[in-house]
C-alpha cells in the first residue's frame, strides 16, 4: 500500500474508534451453565432464556449506555468443571458470573467468586447457597427454606393433613426439599409418617407408591425431577391412589404433564415461576421465548431470563458499573414489574441474597396446569 | 533413545517453568491432569502391563479423596491422610483382587465396574460418613515443611513432585524382575506360569499398586478441587480413565500422560464445539481404536515397523534379482 | 401378600426388557466374541428414529417396520463392517474401547442434534388397568412380558430348528470347524449382528413407553442388560431371559423390603455371586480355556 492511503486508512480507525465508545467498553459476564450431563435441560433452558434477556437489552441500548457480552461455558453438571470455570471467569475479570444452576456446583464454584469478590446469580434452590455467609450471592429462584413454609401451609391448614407422605430424589435438590418441608410441616404439626428415597433417572415407581400407600397417610408430596415425576404420577394412578398429590414446580410443569398425560390431572404444587401465570408479562415473554426457540421454556428460562433483568436494575439503582457498588445496590433491591418489566413480577432482595416474590398453587386440570391461587410475598404479609 | 530422553527434559522443563505464566485457570488445568496421570499410571500397570481390565479404578480415586477429606475434616493432618489412602487402596485393591481376579478377563471387567458401582453407592447413601450427595466441602490444602500449599502454583509444584516421584518408582518398578514378570503375564499367561511365575501372586501385586497409585491421586484430587461428592467417581469416570490409559498407550510407559491430556485437556480445547465435543470425542476414540488399537505412542513403532518391513522387502528382492541373475 | 405380588409382577415386566437387551448381547459375544458396550444405546437410537417416523405422520407399527430395517444396517451391517471386522483380530480390548467411544458418541449426538430433554413416546398398549386378585396390572406389562418371552422363546427355537440357526451356533462354537465344514462364516455372525439389531428394535418398542426417549436412556438399560446376560449365563439365550427376569423382580423386591437406595445394588449383589460362584451363570456350561 501506499503510505498515503496507509494514512487515510488510520486516520479512518481512529474516528471509528473514537465515535464508537459503546463498542469499546461491553459489560462482560460469564455463564456457567449445565450443558451436558444429568442437568442438560435445566442449564439449556437457562441459557436461553438469558441470550434472549441480552439480546433485547442490547437492542435498547444496553445498560447504561453499555452492551452486555456473555460468554456461556458447560459444567458438565460436575462440580470440579464448575469450580475451574469459576476460576476462569475470576481470571478474566468479569462484572459478574450466573450460574451454575445445580446446587451441588455453585456450593463449590462460589468460594471462587466470593474471593474475588464477583456477584454470582444462580437458579439453585437448595437452602444452604444463602446460608455461607456470602454477600455476592444472588438467587433467582426462591430457596427451598421460602418455599417450603408455603407448600406445608397449603397441605396443613387447606388440605387439613395431620400425616404426610414425602417421595423425594436422593440428591442434593431432593434432600434439601424433604429436609425443608418436614420440617416446615412440623412446625404446623403435620407429621412425615413415610420419607421414601428414589433414585435420579428412576423408572420403576412401585415400591415407592406402594410405601406411601401403605403408610396410609392424607397426603402424598412428590418432590423430584420432572421425568421421575412423571412416572411416579403413572404409578401412583395405576395402583389406584385417590389420595391428594402435592408437590413444586417440578410437578406440574408442563414437560410433566406431556409425558404422566392423564395420570397429572389432580397434581397441585407450589410454582415460584410458571410460564401459565395470569400475567400479562409473563404471557409476553412466553410468546417471546417461543418464537425464538420454538418450545416452550420452563421455569429454568424463566429464572435465566429474569435475573439478567435483576442485573439490569441493579446497575441502574447503582449508578455505575462497579461490582461492589451493585452488590450494595442488590441488598435491599426493590424492582417493580411496571417499570421494568422484564423481571415479569415484583421482586425484592434482602441482605442473604434470597429473594420475595408471588407465588402460585396451580393444579392439573384436563393435561393443562391452571393458576389457582396466587400467594402473595412472604414480606408483604 | 536419546531423542527420547531430549523431549523428557523439554517436557519436565516447560512443566517446570511454564506455570508461573500462566493464569489461575490454566495451573488448575494442569494439576488436574496431573493428578489423572498418576492414577491412569496405575491403571496402565493394571491394564497395560499386566493385561487386567479394570473398570473400576474410579473407586480407588475416590476412596482416596474420601479418606483425606473425612480425616481432615475431623481435625487429623493431610500428612496422615495421604498413606492412610495409599495403603488403604492397596489393602482393599488386594481384597477385591483376590476373588475377583480367579475369573476372566471380561468378567474381571463386570466384577471391577460392579465393585465401582458398590462403592459409588455407599458414598451417596452413607450421609454420616461422606455426607452423602452434599459431600464433603471445603477441603483445606496442607502445609509442607511450613511452607503453606494454599496457592494454586504452589499446590501445583507439590502434585508435580508426587508425580515425579511416583513416576520414577514406577519406572524402578518396571525395569526390575518384578516388572518382566508383569509383561510375562500380560502377553501370554498360561506360558508364563508354566515358566514359574506365580500368575496368581503378580495379578494381585500389579491390580493392589495401581490402587494406590489411583488412592494417591485422589488424596491429591481432594486438596485440590476442595469439594469431594460422589459423582467424579462413577463407573462412567472409570470408563474415561480406562479410555485415557488405551488411548495413550497401554504398556508404554507415557501412555497415560498422552491419555490424561486427551481426556483432561482435550474437552477444553474442543470446548469452541460444545454442545459437539463429546460426539468428537467419541467418535475419535472409534478412529483411533482403528487406525491405532494400540494407542497413540504407538505411532512411532509402528512407523518404525514398516520402515523395516519395507527395508526387508527390498532386501529380498534385490536378493531375488540376485538370484534371478545368477540362473 | 397382595403386595409381593404387586412387586413380583412389576419386576417381571422390567425385568423382560432386561432380557431382551441381554440375549442381544449374548448372541453377539457367541457369534464374533463381540463384547458390545453401547448395548443400551443400541436400544436407544430406534426410539429416536421411531420417533422420527412417527413425527412424520407414519403410525406406530409402520415407523417400528421402518426402524427395524435402518437399524440392521446401520446397527447390523454398519456396525460389522466398519467397527467389529477391523478391530476382532486384535483382541478383546480395542473392540470394548471402540463401543465405548461409540456409546459416547450416539449418547452425544442424540443430545447434541437432536434434544437434551426426554420425549414420551406412543404405547403399543391401549392404557388399561386390569385389577387381578387385588394386584393392579397394566396391559402394557401383560403384553411386554408376553412379547419378550414370545421374542426370546423365538429366537431360540430359530437357532436350534432351522439350518441357519444351527448354522450359527456353529459359528459360535468353534469358528474354525464351521469354516471347515462349508458355513459360510462371515455371513452367519452378520446374520447375529442383524438380529441383534432387530432385538434392540423391539426392547426399544417395548420400554421406551415406560423410560420416555431420552439421550441416556440406554446407559443403565446397557448395564442391567450386561448383568443379566452374565448371571443367566453367557452360553445359553435362555439364561439371558431368566437373568433379566431375576434381575427385574429382585430390585423390586429389594426396593421394598430391604432399602430403597441401595436397589441397584441388588444385581450387583446376585451378579459377583454368580462371578464366584458359578461364573458361567446359572444356566450356562463351563468352557475350557484354549491355551
Amino acid at each position: 500500500m501506499q503510505p498515503r492511503h496507509f494514512i487515510h486508512a488510520a486516520l479512518a480507525c481512529a474516528v471509528l474508534a473514537l465515535s464508537n465508545g459503546a463498542l469499546a467498553q461491553a459489560i462482560k459476564i460469564a455463564s456457567l451453565q449445565e450443558l451436558s450431563g444429568t442437568g442438560a435441560t435445566v442449564g439449556t433452558n437457562f441459557k436461553n432464556g438469558m441470550d434472549l434477556a441480552i439480546k433485547e437489552i442490547n437492542a435498547a441500548g444496553g445498560i447504561l449506555g453499555r452492551k452486555i457480552e456473555v460468554s456461556h461455558a458447560d459444567t458438565q453438571s460436575n462440580p470440579g468443571v464448575a469450580k475451574g470455570l469459576a476460576q476462569k471467569a475470576v481470571d478474566d475479570d468479569v462484572f459478574a458470573v450466573f450460574g451454575p444452576g445445580f446446587s451441588g456446583s455453585i456450593l463449590v464454584s462460589m468460594s471462587e467468586t466470593k474471593r474475588a469478590q464477583i456477584p454470582n446469580f444462580t437458579g439453585g434452590e437448595a437452602a444452604s447457597i444463602t446460608q455461607q455467609g456470602n454477600p455476592y450471592v444472588f438467587r433467582t429462584s426462591f430457596g427451598q427454606a421460602s418455599s417450603m413454609p408455603k407448600v406445608a401451609r397449603y397441605m396443613a391448614q387447606n388440605l387439613k393433613a395431620k400425616t404426610v407422605a414425602v417421595i423425594f430424589v436422593n440428591n442434593d435438590f431432593g434432600k434439601g426439599g424433604r429436609d425443608s418441608v418436614t420440617k416446615a410441616l412440623d412446625a404446623l404439626g403435620a407429621k412425615v409418617v413415610a420419607d421414601i428415597s428414589t433414585d435420579a433417572g428412576q423408572v420403576d415407581f412401585s415400591s415407592p407408591v406402594l410405601k406411601a400407600k401403605q403408610s396410609n397417610a392424607d397426603v402424598i408430596f412428590v418432590y423430584t425431577n420432572e421425568e421421575e415425576s412423571a412416572r411416579a404420577l403413572r404409578e401412583l394412578r395405576k395402583q389406584g391412589v385417590t389420595k391428594p398429590i402435592v408437590g413444586e414446580t417440578t410437578l406440574t410443569s408442563q414437560k410433566v404433564i406431556e409425558l404422566a398425560g392423564d395420570a397429572a390431572n389432580g397434581a397441585v404444587a407450589h410454582v415460584g415461576l410458571t410460564t401459565d401465570a395470569p400475567i400479562p408479562n409473563m404471557r409476553a415473554f412466553r410468546s417471546k421465548f417461543e418464537k425464538e426457540y420454538k418450545y416452550i421454556p420452563d421455569h429454568n428460562g424463566i429464572k435465566g431470563y429474569t435475573s439478567v433483568y435483576v442485573m439490569k436494575a441493579g446497575i441502574e439503582k447503582a449508578g455505575k458499573v462497579d461490582r461492589a457498588a451493585f452488590t450494595k445496590a442488590m441488598h435491599g433491591l426493590q424492582v417493580s414489574a411496571a417499570k421494568e418489566p422484564g423481571v415479569i413480577m415484583d421482586v425484592s432482595y434482602d441482605d442473604k441474597g434470597d429473594l420475595d416474590r408471588e407465588s402460585f398453587m396451580t393444579e392439573v386440570k384436563g393435561g393443562k396446569q391452571e393458576v389457582k391461587e396466587t400467594l402473595p410475598a412472604l414480606g408483604k404479609k | 533413545m536419546n531423542r527420547n530422553l531430549l523431549i523428557g527434559v523439554v517436557a519436565l522443563a516447560a512443566l517446570l517453568i511454564g506455570p508461573p505464566f500462566l493464569k489461575n485457570y490454566g495451573i488448575y488445568l494442569l494439576s488436574y491432569w496431573l493428578v489423572f496421570v498418576i492414577a491412569n499410571m496405575g491403571l496402565n500397570l493394571t491394564l497395560g502391563y499386566a493385561g487386567q481390565k479394570s473398570l473400576g479404578h474410579a473407586a480407588f480415586f475416590g476412596i482416596g479423596a474420601y479418606s483425606v477429606a473425612i480425616l481432615m475434616k475431623a481435625g487429623f493432618s493431610f500428612w496422615l491422610g495421604l498413606p492412610v489412602a495409599v495403603i488403604g487402596c492397596f489393602v482393599i485393591g488386594l481384597g477385591l483382587g483376590f476373588p475377583a481376579l480367579r475369573v476372566q478377563t471380561i468378567y474381571l471387567a463386570f466384577a471391577t465396574l460392579g465393585f465401582n458401582t458398590a462403592v459409588w453407592l455407599v458414598m451417596r447413601n452413607e450421609e454420616w460418613l461422606t455426607g452423602g450427595t452434599f459431600g464433603i466441602n471445603n477441603v483445606g490444602r496442607p502445609g509442607l515443611f511450613g511452607l503453606s500449599l494454599d496457592s494454586n502454583l504452589a499446590y501445583y509444584y507439590f502434585v508435580l513432585g508426587v508425580a515425579l516421584v511416583l513416576g520414577a518408582a514406577l519406572w524402578g518398578l518396571l525395569r526390575s524382575p518384578w516388572g518382566k514378570a508383569f509383561t510375562a503375564l500380560r502377553d501370554n499367561p498360561i506360558r508364563a506360569e508354566s515358566l514359574g511365575v506365580n500368575v496368581q501372586a503378580y495379578t494381585l501385586l500389579s491390580f493392589a499398586i495401581g490402587a494406590a497409585y489411583a488412592g494417591a491421586a485422589g488424596a491429591l484430587f481432594a486438596p485440590l478441587v476442595q469439594f469431594v461428592e460422589p459423582a467424579p467417581f462413577t463407573v462412567a469416570a472409570s470408563i474415561m480413565m480406562y479410555l485415557m490409559v488405551v488411548v495413550g498407550g497401554p504398556g508404554y510407559f507415557f501412555g497415560p500422560l498422552l491419555g490424561s491430556a486427551v481426556g483432561v485437556l482435550l474437552p477444553e480445547w474442543l470446548r469452541f464445539a460444545q454442545a459437539w465435543y463429546l460426539l468428537v470425542f467419541g467418535s475419535a476414540v472409534i478412529v483411533l481404536m482403528l487406525w491405532l488399537p494400540d494407542g497413540l505412542l504407538s505411532i512411532p513403532d509402528r512407523i518404525k515397523a514398516r520402515r523395516m518391513s519395507r527395508e526387508a522387502s527390498a532386501a529380498r528382492a534385490a536378493s531375488a534379482k540376485a538370484l534371478g541373475a545368477h540362473s | 401378600m397382595t403386595d409381593f405380588l404387586q412387586l413380583f409382577l412389576s419386576g417381571l415386566a422390567t425385568g423382560s426388557i432386561y432380557a431382551v437387551a441381554a440375549l442381544g448381547f449374548t448372541l453377539l459375544w457367541q457369534a464374533s466374541g463381540t463384547i458390545n458396550f453401547a448395548q443400551g444405546e443400541f436400544v436407544m437410537l430406534p426410539a429416536f428414529i421411531m420417533l422420527g417416523f412417527i413425527s412424520l405422520g407414519a403410525p406406530l407399527l409402520v415407523s417400528f417396520v421402518a426402524t427395524c430395517a435402518v437399524a440392521v444396517l446401520l446397527l447390523g451391517w454398519v456396525f460389522k463392517r466398519g467397527i467389529a471386522d477391523p478391530l476382532l483380530r486384535f483382541g478383546m480390548m480395542p473392540i470394548v474401547v471402540a463401543t465405548i467411544g461409540l456409546a459416547i458418541a450416539m449418547r452425544s449426538g442424540i443430545r447434541a442434534g437432536f434434544s437434551a430433554e426426554a420425549h414420551p413416546f406412543p404405547s403399543l398398549f391401549a392404557d388399561k388397568l386390569f385389577n387381578v386378585a387385588g394386584v393392579t396390572v397394566t396391559l402394557a406389562d401383560v403384553g411386554t412380558l408376553v412379547l419378550s418371552l414370545l421374542l426370546v422363546l423365538g429366537t431360540q427355537a430359530f437357532l436350534a430348528k432351522t439350518v441357519t440357526g444351527r448354522a450359527m451356533q456353529a459359528v459360535a462354537q468353534n469358528t474354525d470347524s464351521a469354516t471347515v465344514l462349508g458355513i459360510n462364516v462371515p455371513r452367519m455372525i452378520l446374520y447375529t449382528f442383524a438380529i441383534n439389531a432387530l432385538l434392540a428394535c423391539a426392547a426399544a418398542l417395548l420400554v421406551t413407553p415406560t423410560y420416555l426417549a431420552k439421550f441416556d436412556m440406554g446407559e443403565s438399560l446397557g448395564n442391567k442388560a450386561f448383568f443379566a446376560a452374565i448371571i443367566g449365563g453367557f452360553n445359553n439365550s435362555r439364561g439371558a431371559l431368566l437373568g433379566g427376569l431375576i434381575v427385574g423382580v429382585c430390585e423390586n423386591l429389594a426396593a421394598a423390603y430391604i432399602s430403597p437406595t441401595y436397589k441397584d445394588a441388588v444385581a450387583l449383589v446376585i451378579f459377583m455371586l454368580v462371578i464366584l460362584f458359578k461364573p458361567q451363570g446359572l444356566l450356562g456350561k463351563k468352557t475350557e480355556r484354549k491355551v
